[in-house]
């Protein structure tokens, strides 16, 4: 009985975390493509160009979950040592949409750029015991808003 | 109230330091958000109340950081940094520091 449990929550896992992460891949390139002018650079100091630019804080945050395929997916790769591509996606795709958020909140400043990008990731596990649960990632920067004085 | 994090304000003539000023919230979540979580724990996918949550946070942090500056008479606050922490089992931590500064037209 448990194993016919746990063999329907993989396939439950597999299936709809598959289905979301392909999807969610589909959008965040989608979106990347249209996001794509306002450049995104982990530079410390601004060249002299902006300096009659507005600076100011934009954020981006994600939580995305992982799912049961990939926790056991895991946990077997924790026995034999190596790569574990599942969580690698997991954070990729939580990197990059935390990223297009931060994005979308300087377009809607009117932003050319962003400058000194920075991450910050962090795990809320509660729900999974000892493994990961869900990855929590915020982005943040300095958006570089042209003023009308600087024109 | 200017707030970058960068350590410089482009345009802007750093005049004078006031000291490090921070804020931080810690939130839990309500049960049924947990139990919303528990299932996407199976299902993948973004856990959009978590994400609110966190936003809502992030922004009552850096409020907090705002008054502080604003009593010490700052203009800005510059070089800020986001720390987080889950301290709990439901509870998350939002910590954000930086300098606060008075910066006048070049």
């Amino acid at each position: 009985m448990e194993l016919i449990v746990f063999l329907v929550l993989l396939g439950l896992g597999y299936v709809f975390g598959r289905l979301s992460e392909s999807r969610h891949y589909r959008a965040i390139i989608q979106r990347e493509q249209v996001l794509r002018d306002i450049s995104v650079v982990p530079v410390k100091i601004p060249p002299p160009e902006y300096l009659r630019h507005e600076s100011t804080l934009v954020c981006g945050s994600v939580v995305i979950s992982v799912d049961y395929f990939k926790t056991v997916a895991a946990s077997l790769r924790n026995i034999f040592g190596g790569r574990v591509g599942a969580y690698e996606s997991l954070l990729d795709r939580a990197r990059r949409e935390a990223v297009l958020r931060m994005q979308d909140e300087a377009r809607q400043l009117g932003a050319e750029t962003i400058y000194n990008v920075k991450y910050e990731t962090s795990r809320i596990g509660e729900n999974a015991g000892k493994g990961l649960g869900s990855v929590e990632v915020l982005a943040y920067g300095t958006a570089l808003i042209a003023s009308t004085a600087s024109k | 109230m200017l707030i970058s994090n960068m350590e410089v304000v482009p345009g802007k003539r750093i005049t004078q330091h006031l000291g490090m000023v921070q804020g931080s919230t810690v939130r839990a979540k309500h049960a049924g958000r947990d139990i919303m979580a528990g299932f996407k724990n199976i299902f993948g996918g973004e856990l959009k109340g978590y994400t609110e949550l966190l936003s809502e946070s992030r922004e009552e942090a850096i409020d907090r950081l705002k008054q502080q500056a604003a009593a010490l008479g700052a203009n800005a606050v510059i070089n800020v940094r986001f720390s987080t922490s889950s301290i709990a089992a439901g509870a998350s931590e939002i910590f954000v520091y930086g300098t606060a500064v008075l910066v006048e037209d070049r």
